[in-house]
């Protein structure tokens, strides 16, 4: 039925009986919100990761990422070896002012030096302050939170089907010779043969 | 009956007015004051907390005890900003019209009626709970109330502002149509009361509240009143979405304060206004009305201010559905249906009112029934209007002649059943210093 | 900026930094005019104005209240985005994509991805297939609901844009766990999507889309059978199909007027085809062509949106384990050669016509954007109304001033 006035009490009673319920307000300073994962928040770096190649600056669509590193020496530990040469990271900065939070530097990063973090709470009230450097950007690792688990349809990720398989060889290693240890995902532990390399 | 036929014929007894001491009367005086501001704080306090609740947010919440201090803190605020003058102002009605609009809003107040009769504490000096009354009280806040409106329609005019002068315009349009309105719904109200004086009219309503058995003059007059203050739905002085702030646009700090505290104000008289006419002023709502001491004491500014917050709600809730109605909509709506249902009505109260003081007919429940009816007709009226409206509305298609490519300035493919001429398509590309040289 | 004002025509400013400066006196209002004749009245609406949603500018000739002439001046927020692209390789294009019409980041986006993914012959696996289907529908009913409570507003109701938004937060909470992002997804690669779903997602972007549906009543009931709400838009901003074929207009806008176009279903991309097939999407078209119509319009796209999403829900649920992208090569270059992929954006149709020369960046690439086209109609609408049906109609023409400036 279709009365005088209908459509002004339908809208009169929607707000009557929405004042008489909850508030779904985020009492956001008191109450944090629970944000994901994958929640593009400020950008975290592990410097120890870091080999200063400079692909996700020269990737950053914003050009907000400065690096600036030298090269190390490291003499040949063998007699008439070659000596080594090594980046060191001098300055690892990223401009949160210019960032465009588009995710390329952590996407284009071989080494995983670089994670996603959720943390929003860094506005400054001057913008020079917005420029992070390395140690700020090592703090930040602390609130990257673990990778999300995969739908089930999702396929597997390839560093499994490679463990897998590194298990499998190693596996038949072990039949036929001594027990030889089997490289793991663990960070540091990738890191320390590229360093302690020959 | 009888009762009510002397307080009809009988001259209006004021005798207890203008008997009050010196300092009683600066008293009530700044007593009225005072409650009118600290009342427009919870007003504005009230009304971003129901607004909020209905918009399931929370509302001012930090600010003293559920956020109660909210209104005063951002009334000091208003007064530390920066005070704005544009370049092209007419400076000393700049300045007078915010006090134009508000001092006219607070000297309503003078003839409401708060309550009965009381003893004031500490003496034995008997005083009504009013500043003052006087035989054409009602006709004094209409009058006082209208000079308000001229603080809004000069502050648009002296802002030097085009967003400003429309919403002056749109203003004065507004509230002179409203008025004849409001004015005709109290109509009724005199015929019955016999009075225009707040406290007889209140006294006129001890057994029946005239809310109740004048309900389209009820009606008229709510609607007429939101109107009167320039509140949703009928904002249009101010339509922040078409002229940005209306008349109030290029004001700032302190001026902008006493242009909104105006407005706030301007609601509590309103709301004051009908509760004294309508709604049985300060006498208690009925299942208190059969206690006694319900209407004696100070108990009775309880009950007022009640009834005036039940409208004030109403003007929240208002605010918080309705859209904003067009201006010619608007205006259509109280020229072409209030006023005319109102003289209509008019007449039926009259002549109700002859027959019944005649003797014969119980007059209540007659004009109860007729009421209904005419609140009946009002709705049509209005609903079948807005289709007509519309109608009214389709804009005339005002192009004709030959088609023209760069009429505005660039070129624009042509209309369809329109060619375009072709002189003006040759010269489209040879005046176009890109093409050619492209082409060569 | 071309100047075609050589033969005495009037000059129209465009671009950055002219604000108040370029105007005569007569220009910049004020209540007094000169003596007793009545003169023509201009009305700057915007660049800041509420009603304008950032900076589009409206130049306004009044006589009273009527208007008698429009002069839309856009520019404002130009961004050279077709330049950047050309600086720009393909990922970083997705970046900027998804930044000129803010409110429909996941629709834009895809039409650089389509685009690139066409020009290589690239086959993009089943379930990215479905989800960015569903993804770009979620992001539609994002879009719609941002203007069922942005237009109320503009009428002077301010409840419904709180409903709008509780459940834009809840569409928005659904996103951000898959993408990361709130508005600016940068969810999109060449080839797929960038991350695989969450585990569980599947399951509350459904819970969320469920909720949504079961609350639209309640902006419907609050605004849209509104006598007031109705007496304002039925009858106001008539858009006719000859004016939207003149101009371009596409989109709801023009759906609303009776023209029965919409990409999705006539030239199919992602999933759209099988969808239409089964039934589930189904193109909306309503006759009258006024503002009350365009609201209509999103409100019932919102359900066909939502309906969709429910059918990509069921398929993702049931197709079989697979990879959500395909690996790229380290520098992606498109082949040589052109191509123009459109796609039905919330607000109209999005396009990009991109040109390589086998760099890894495009030589060209033009976006078509939907909002410039519909509000090119605005003079033509506007002439003849009140101002405040000026704000109903230009509300209703839903645009966002970073699509109209690029």
């Amino acid at each position: 039925m279709n009365w005088p006035g209908k459509g002004l009490a339908k809208g009169l009673a929607v707000t009557f009986r929405q004042m008489t319920r909850r508030s779904v307000t985020a009492h956001y300073p008191d109450a944090l919100p629970e944000l994901p994962p994958r929640t593009r928040g400020v950008i975290a770096l592990i410097e120890e990761n870091c080999t200063s190649c400079m692909l996700c600056a020269r990737e950053c669509p914003a050009w907000c990422i400065y690096i600036d590193s030298h090269k190390d020496v490291i003499p040949a530990t063998t007699e008439g070896g070659k000596d080594k040469t090594r980046n060191v990271l001098d300055r690892f900065a990223i401009d949160f002012s210019l960032c465009m939070y588009c995710s390329i530097c952590v996407e284009a990063c071989p080494f995983d030096a670089l994670h996603w973090s959720p943390e929003f709470e860094y506005a400054e009230l001057d913008i020079r302050e917005l420029t992070h450097e390395k140690d700020r950007l090592r703090d930040w690792m602390w609130t990257v939170p673990a990778p999300v688990a995969l739908d089930p349809g999702a396929e597997e990720a390839k560093e499994i089907g490679v463990a897998e398989k590194a298990a499998e060889r190693a596996a038949a290693a072990q039949r036929v010779v001594e027990p030889v240890e089997t490289t793991t995902g663990d960070l540091d532990k990738l890191d320390q043969p590229k360093e302690g390399d020959t | 009956m009888n009762a009510t036929h002397t307080v009809v014929l009988a001259a209006d007894d004021l005798s207890v007015f203008g008997q009050d001491p010196w300092w009683l009367v600066v008293i009530k005086s700044v007593l009225i004051f005072a409650i009118l501001v600290v009342f427009t704080l919870f007003n504005i306090w009230f009304e971003r907390r129901v607004v909020a609740r209905m918009q399931h947010r929370v509302g001012p919440n930090v600010h003293g005890p559920f956020g109660l201090l909210q209104s005063l803190a951002d009334g000091v605020k208003l007064a530390l900003k920066e005070d704005i003058v544009p370049k092209a102002a007419d400076k000393v009605v700049f300045l007078l019209a915010p006090i134009m609009s508000t001092v006219p809003a607070f000297v309503a107040f003078a003839v409401i009626p708060f309550g009965p009769e009381v003893t004031v504490p500490f003496t034995d000096i008997t005083t009504p709970l009013q500043l003052t009354d006087m035989p054409v009280g009602v006709l004094f806040i209409l009058a006082v109330a209208s000079i308000g409106i001229y603080g809004i329609v000069l502050g648009g005019w002296s802002s030097g502002s085009t967003y400003s002068l429309l919403g002056g315009l749109r203003s004065s349009a507004q509230m002179i149509s409203y008025e004849v309105a409001m004015g005709l719904s109290l109509v009724a109200v005199f015929l019955y009361a016999g009075s225009m004086s707040t406290s007889e009219i209140v006294a006129a309503q001890e057994r029946l509240w005239f809310g109740l058995i004048l309900i389209p003059s009820f009606v008229i007059y709510v609607i007429s009143m939101v109107g009167e203050t320039n509140r949703a739905p009928f904002d249009l002085p101010e339509a922040e979405g078409e002229l940005v702030g209306g008349f109030h646009t290029e004001y700032s700090s302190l001026k902008f304060a006493l242009f909104f505290l105006a407005e706030y104000v301007n609601m509590v008289t309103v709301s004051a206004l009908a509760t004294t006419l309508f709604l049985g002023g300060w006498r208690a709502p009925w299942p208190l009305s059969l206690w006694d001491g319900a209407n004696e004491g100070y108990w009775p500014v309880l009950w007022f201010f009640a009834k005036v917050l039940l409208f004030i709600f109403m003007f929240i809730w208002l605010r918080g559905t309705l859209p904003r109605l067009r201006y010619d909509q608007f205006m259509k709506f109280g020229w072409k249906r209030l006023i005319p249902v109102s003289l209509v009505w008019i007449v039926a109260v009259a002549t109700i009112r002859a027959i019944s003081l005649e003797g014969g007919i119980d007059r209540t429940y007659l004009l109860a029934a007729i009421g209904v009816v005419a609140v009946l007709f009002l709705v049509l009226f209005f609903v079948g209007g807005a289709e007509e409206e519309a109608a009214e509305a389709e804009p005339e298609d005002q192009r004709h002649g030959d088609f023209d490519a760069f009429a505005g300035g660039y070129p624009v493919p042509p209309m369809p059943g329109k060619a375009v001429q072709g002189r003006t398509s040759v010269s489209l590309y040879e005046s176009s210093p890109t093409l050619s040289k492209e082409q060569s | 900026m071309t100047d075609v004002a050589a033969d005495g025509r009037e000059h129209v400013v465009v671009g950055i930094g002219d604000g108040a400066a370029g105007f005569g006196g007569h220009e910049r209002g004020g209540g007094t005019p000169g003596g007793l004749a009545t003169q023509d009245m201009v009305l700057n609406i915007g660049p800041q104005h509420p009603a304008t949603h950032g900076v589009l500018r409206l130049k306004l000739t009044l006589d009273g209240e009527r208007i008698v002439d429009c002069d839309p001046v856009v520019g404002y927020m130009h961004r050279g985005v077709e330049k950047l692209f050309e600086v720009r390789d393909y990922r970083q294009i997705i970046v900027l994509a998804n930044r000129h019409d803010w409110l429909s980041a996941f629709s834009s986006e895809l039409g650089v991805v389509l685009a690139v993914e066409r020009m290589l012959g690239m086959e993009v696996p089943t379930r990215a297939v479905w989800l960015r289907t569903m993804l770009a529908e979620l992001n539609r009913v994002l879009n719609h609901l941002m203007f069922l409570g942005s237009y109320p507003i503009e009428l002077g109701a301010i409840t419904p844009m709180f409903y709008a938004f509780r459940e834009r937060e809840t569409l928005q909470a659904v996103m951000e766990e898959i993408s990361g992002g709130r508005m600016h997804y940068m969810f999109n690669r060449v080839g797929g999507l960038k991350e695989d779903i969450p585990a569980g997602w599947v399951d509350r972007a459904d819970d969320a889309a469920r909720a949504v549906r079961s609350r639209m009543p309640q902006i419907e009931d609050l605004i849209f059978g509104n006598e007031i709400f109705q007496a304002r838009t039925r009858g106001v901003g008539v858009l006719s199909r000859e004016l939207i074929d003149a101009y371009g207009v596409s989109g709801p806008i023009a759906r609303a007027s009776g023209v029965d176009f919409d990409l999705r279903r006539d030239d199919p991309y992602l999933a759209y085809q099988e969808l239409v097939d089964d039934g589930v999407m189904q193109v909306i078209t309503q006759e009258e062509g006024d503002c009350y119509a365009r609201f209509g319009m999103l409100l019932d796209q919102v359900q066909v949106s939502l309906d969709i999403v429910e059918a990509c829900v069921d398929r993702l649920r049931s197709l079989d384990r697979g990879p959500i992208n395909v690996r790229l090569p380290k520098i992606l270059k498109a082949p040589e050669g052109a191509t123009y992929a459109w796609t039905e954006n919330p607000l109209g149709i999005n396009g990009y016509y991109l040109v390589s020369r086998g760099e890894k960046t495009p030589w060209r690439m033009k976006l078509r954007s939907a909002s410039f086209n519909n509000i090119a109609v605005l003079p033509e609408v506007l002439t003849g109304c009140v101002v405040a049906d000026m704000v109903a109609v230009l509300g209703s023409m839903f645009f966002v001033v970073g699509d109209i400036d690029k």
